[in-house]
């Protein structure tokens, strides 16, 4: 294990990710390195079609890299098996959709509880409604996410992923689906909440919105399966 | 966390949002099926062997013309069994003058089973009765009454003694087994008898004891007893004392088992295409779980476990419902089951709570093996698509829980794995054959425009859906036809098999020269002339070189029939009620070679096999021929038939007597006076109590498979249903985009009505095709009746189904298209 690695939450080392279907093979990432530490909040830019979701997906251990090395949390993530890294995915990565994915069945209460009773945590309930509070839902736990608008869904979804207390959260367009407004408010509660869980989260976020990545620590653009630095 | 905490969750939540009603109404339903088919069977069973019991007026019989061993009565009363004894002989009683009678002495307790009825007077309507005629009465026919010029409360003597006449005797419920006499009936009782001096040592008396009781001790009983049988006593049971009721009451059982093994079959696609659907609608939800680092194997077991606990909820509500149910159809024919019934066993439960997991298991756990495999990148990747689940797993664990419960339910494996690989083609050929009708589909889009070509396109642009789902309404209508066919075909021609005119009366005893002028006189009565049979006795001596001795059967049954004389005939044409099943007919007529044709059913008995040379022993010398052919012989038509059948050159030239049966309507009974008077010698037989009786099971029957095909009927509409929610979920954001398109609502309408017509008339076709087919392979090989095809069927299948389906796949879908388009895009549910 590298110092670096040990330093960083998350970290690629000539990330590569090539896939062959029918029409022939792509090469979607290429040598691509990346460190992430913790408590700083990234923006990767790109165009559509660049690769950001699925270096997000690599990075969190739900896809396997056909080259390089993946590092989350001082662990090799593309060298465990499935059930060790949701194991490392439960207690240590927290995940914000474009499409706020809440499980329908549940209340957003229960989608928050969700995380926690996967990790056991001993004081679930207590946390959960705390997250739920801090996003400003308290008023409708009780409530199905199809209850719920797109802004107050998405609010729900990042209460679940911060309540675990995650060592780094991926957030994959989490505004996409959002109005201006909205999305602003749901970015301020992605960058507060990072330094409110104490630990000190790292925040990736994946952004088409030059406005909103300015308001990150660092900004970087996917281009031909690599990541530049953006002033 | 605990994973039965998260399942326990995650099933109340799943509940709650309705998900799983479904697939619990569909089992639910299976499962009732099968516990009230159970409760219900078990009933009937009993009852029909009861009312097989009434024949003979016990559920066993020991017979022997000689007095019985007080063992076999002790033995009986020591299971707990109850006994009776009967005397039966001929003698004559005096009135005016004297009058030759079939005297019956017995004990205050008989008939241990069924009932006497007797009358007052002689044109008073009569009753019945409990028990037999008191000490110092008799009862008698009202022949002896108008023979005599007597009235009831006269006297008669009988032997000895003078005996008052306390009523008249309307029916026995063993009558049958003594029809060998046309001399009026007496019945006396046992304590009386000695008074009159009857009987000596000499006296010709069939000594009868009478047992009746629980099941389970008349089985052992009859173990007991048939190894200790001296050779000069019979042991009969019910059914095998008259084969015409036993092949009822078995069509009986067979119809309420297959009825019960469609209801599972439908119910169990019922059951596969809510699954499906539950597995589409949580793909995405075991995505996020995965994301949020729930490991497999707790999936995995929070699913199953949850399946689980849902599946034994939903059959124990089945157990429940199907009690009630089987209670409902008690009350219905509460009259022919009467109320003394032993209370329904519980084994039906624990068999429907299996069926129902079987049924579950079989059909969902693939599917969730996917659902827990689904990758959790498809949080982010929506493109990844559900999981596909291997269709070997699919049809294998699917085929592998029919294949119990087919097996299981059958309850005889040869029938079992019949039923099976029927089922199994079936359903390979109505999936192959769907698959290629979707394709077809497929083109005529291409080429199609407007709403044909949005509605056939829906149809093929997801194929596994679609067949799917095509086969689910295929198998939904097929069930409908089958009940139609079943119902109409093969309940009719089981009807049919007694039918309005079937004979209800035998002549035996016909002297050779009294054939001519009994055939003339009974065309001068108007009866179409029946056809006279030769009947010969024989004993069989050897089959092949093995001499044939009783003590070489372990098996009562053909310990029995090899000490008895054979009742032989020949002829030149098989009966036309027999089938052949082995072997040929001769095809010469008289002038054939000599050989046997035997019954199947005896041949397996006594272990006789085409080919065999049998020897019979014929009024003093040997007879002998190969066997032939084999037939089997539909004893409940009534018509005369025999064990064996010779080719005439064997038997033409041996002594003997005629037979023959017909029918004659109530009205004109004077025939059978006229007819006792003209040939003394011949002896008739009434044998419209027992048609009666064979009539009643069939009707009762019928009425009881009805009821058991509602069942059915629910899971076949079930199934249907189960088909158009499948493609509600993927039409209602579809619907959506294509209104935001501009799609007009007249538009989705006719492409909807386009798409459900195309289904349901592919399904109709398909299930008429394979009702006839069914319906005639059950016919043919398990019913051994007459099918006929149904064109009609075929009309109301395909016209019908694409209609019927066409109808309600729109309206259930409508809904959709009145609500906002935005909600349908927001995956609303409301
Ligand atoms: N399994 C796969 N098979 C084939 N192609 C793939 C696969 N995964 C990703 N791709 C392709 O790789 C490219 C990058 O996809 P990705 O989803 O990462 O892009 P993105 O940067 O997130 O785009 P967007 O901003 O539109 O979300 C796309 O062209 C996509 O079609
Ligand atoms: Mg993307």
């Amino acid at each position: 294990m590298s110092d670096q690695a040990a330093s960083a939450v998350s970290q690629a080392i000539g990330l590569g990710k090539h896939v062959t279907g029918p029409a022939g093979g792509l090469t979607i990432l290429a040598g691509l390195n990346l460190e992430i530490y913790a408590g700083e909040a990234v923006a990767i830019l790109g165009a559509s079609g660049s690769g950001k979701s699925t270096l997000l997906g690599l990075l969190a251990g739900l896809d396997d890299p056909t080259d390089g090395e993946v590092w989350l949390c001082g662990r090799r993530v593309d060298r465990l098996d499935e059930d060790g890294r949701a194991e490392l995915r439960a207690g240590q990565v927290g995940f914000v959709f474009q499409n706020f994915q809440l499980l329908p069945t549940l209340t957003a209460r229960e989608n928050v509880l969700l995380p926690l009773e996967l990790t056991g945590t001993p004081d679930a309930a207590r946390r959960a409604d705390e997250a739920l509070n801090r996003v400003g839902l308290s008023a409708r736990a009780g409530h199905y996410p199809r209850q719920l608008s797109g802004g107050e869904q998405q609010r729900v979804a990042i209460a679940r992923a911060y309540a675990p207390r995650p060592a780094v959260l991926f957030a994959d367009e989490p505004t996409g689906n959002l109005d201006q407004t909205t999305g602003e408010h749901i970015i301020d509660l992605l960058l507060d909440l990072r330094q409110e869980t104490g630990t000190g989260a790292a925040l990736v976020l994946v952004t088409h919105d030059p406005r909103l990545a300015e308001r990150c620590d660092r900004r970087l653009r996917m281009h031909d399966g690599r990541l530049e630095p953006l002033a | 966390m605990n994973a039965w905490c998260l399942t326990l969750r995650l099933l109340r939540q799943d509940w709650r949002s309705g998900e799983l009603y479904l697939l619990s109404a569909a089992l639910v339903l299976t499962v009732a099926a099968i516990t009230a088919v159970g409760f219900f069977t078990d009933r009937v069973e009993a009852t029909l062997e009861r009312q097989g019991s009434a024949l003979i007026a016990a559920d066993l019989a020991l017979e022997s013309s000689r007095p019985l061993d007080v063992r076999f009565a002790d033995a009986a009363q020591a299971r707990g069994l109850r006994t009776a004894r009967t005397l039966e002989f001929r003698s004559v009683v005096m009135g005016e003058r004297p009058q030759l009678v079939l005297m019956k002495a017995v004990d205050p307790d008989y008939p241990l089973r069924g009932r006497l009825r007797i009358g007052e007077a002689l044109d008073a309507p009569d009753r019945p009765v409990e028990s037999g005629p008191p000490a110092g009465e008799v009862w008698v026919e009202s022949r002896l009454l108008r023979l005599l010029d007597l009235r009831i409360g006269d006297s008669l003597g009988v032997g000895e003694s003078r005996l008052r006449i306390g009523a008249i005797l309307t029916d026995e419920p063993d009558q049958g087994r003594s029809f060998f006499n046309i001399a009026p009936r007496v019945l006396m009782n046992r304590a009386d008898l000695d008074a009159t001096g009857l009987i000596g040592p000499a006296s010709r008396v069939t000594h009868r004891l009478l047992i009746a009781g629980a099941a389970t001790a008349i089985d052992a009983y009859r173990d007991w007893a048939g190894s200790r049988l001296a050779a000069n006593v019979t042991l009969t049971d019910a059914l095998e004392a008259r084969p015409e009721f036993g092949s009822a009451v078995e069509r009986a059982s067979r119809f309420l088992h297959l009825a019960t093994l469609v209801t599972l079959l439908v119910a169990g696609a019922a059951i596969a295409l809510a699954s499906q659907r539950l597995v589409e609608r949580q793909t995405d939800a075991v995505a996020v779980m995965r994301c949020l680092g729930a490991p497999r194997h707790l999936l995995m077991r929070v699913l199953i476990g949850r399946l689980v606990l849902f599946g034994l909820g939903a059959s124990l509500i089945g157990c429940l419902l199907g009690w009630l149910g089987q209670a409902g159809l008690l009350a219905a024919l509460a009259d022919w089951l009467g109320t003394d019934l032993p209370p329904a066993s519980p084994a039906p439960v624990l068999v429907g709570l299996a069926t129902g997991l079987i049924t579950l298991l079989g059909f969902a756990v693939p599917p969730l093996i996917q659902l827990a495999r689904v990758p959790p990148l498809r949080a982010i990747r929506r493109d990844l698509g559900t999981p596909r689940v291997s269709a070997a797993l699919a049809l294998g664990a699917a085929g592998l829980a029919l294949a119990l419960l087919i097996l299981w339910q059958a309850q005889d494996l040869e029938l079992g794995l019949k039923l099976l690989g029927g089922v199994l083609a079936t359903l390979l050929a109505l999936i192959g054959v769907v698959l290629l009708l979707v394709r077809l589909a497929g083109r005529l889009a291409g080429r199609a425009r407007g709403v044909w070509r949005l509605g056939l396109a829906a149809l093929t642009r997801r194929p596994g859906a679609a067949v799917l789902q095509i086969a689910g309404f295929g198998i939904g209508i097929l069930a409908l036809l089958l009940l139609a066919v079943v119902r109409v075909d093969l309940l009719e021609s089981w009807r049919e098999t007694v039918p309005e005119g079937a004979p209800n009366y035998f002549l035996i005893n016909i002297q050779p020269h009294e054939v001519e002028p009994l055939r003339t006189f009974l065309n001068e009565a108007g009866i179409a002339t029946p056809e006279l049979h030769p009947m010969i006795s024989g004993r069989l001596t050897r089959i092949g070189e093995h001499a044939v001795e009783p003590s070489d059967y372990d098996n009562p049954r053909a310990e029995r029939l090899a000490s008895r004389e054979f009742n032989l005939s020949y002829g030149t044409e098989p009966q036309p009620d027999n089938r052949i099943v082995a072997g040929r007919w001769w095809s010469q007529g008289a002038e054939a070679a000599p050989q046997f044709s035997v019954e199947s059913g005896i041949a397996e008995t006594l272990g006789i096999a085409l080919g065999d040379e049998l020897t019979f022993w014929v009024s003093g010398h040997e007879v002998s021929g190969p066997v032939t052919s084999l037939r089997e012989v539909r004893w409940d038509s009534f018509n005369v038939n025999f064990f064996v059948v010779a080719s005439p050159a064997l038997l033409r030239n041996e002594a003997a007597t005629f037979i023959t049966s017909f029918h004659l309507p109530a009205e004109r009974e004077a025939v059978i006076a006229e007819l006792a008077r003209r040939f003394p010698s011949v002896t008739t037989l009434d044998v419209e109590a027992i048609l009666g009786q064979v009539r009643q099971v069939i009707d009762r029957g019928v009425l009881a498979v009805e009821y058991v095909f509602l069942f059915t009927l629910g899971a076949g509409l079930l199934v249907m249903y189960a088909g158009i929610q499948a493609s509600l979920e993927q039409r209602r954001s579809e619907h959506g985009i294509l209104r935001t398109l501009g799609a007009g609502r007249r538009t989705l309408l006719s492409s909807l009505a386009v798409e459900f017509t195309a289904a349901g008339l592919l399904a109709g076709l398909l299930a008429s095709v394979f009702a006839e087919a069914t319906g005639w392979l059950l016919a043919e090989q398990i019913f051994e009746l007459e099918f006929g095809f149904n064109p009609g069927l075929w009309a109301v299948g395909v016209l019908g189904s694409g209609l019927a389906i066409g109808l309600a796949g729109t309206l259930a879908t409508y809904p959709l298209l009145i609500h906002p388009p935005l909600r349908a895009l927001r995956g609303g549910n409301s």
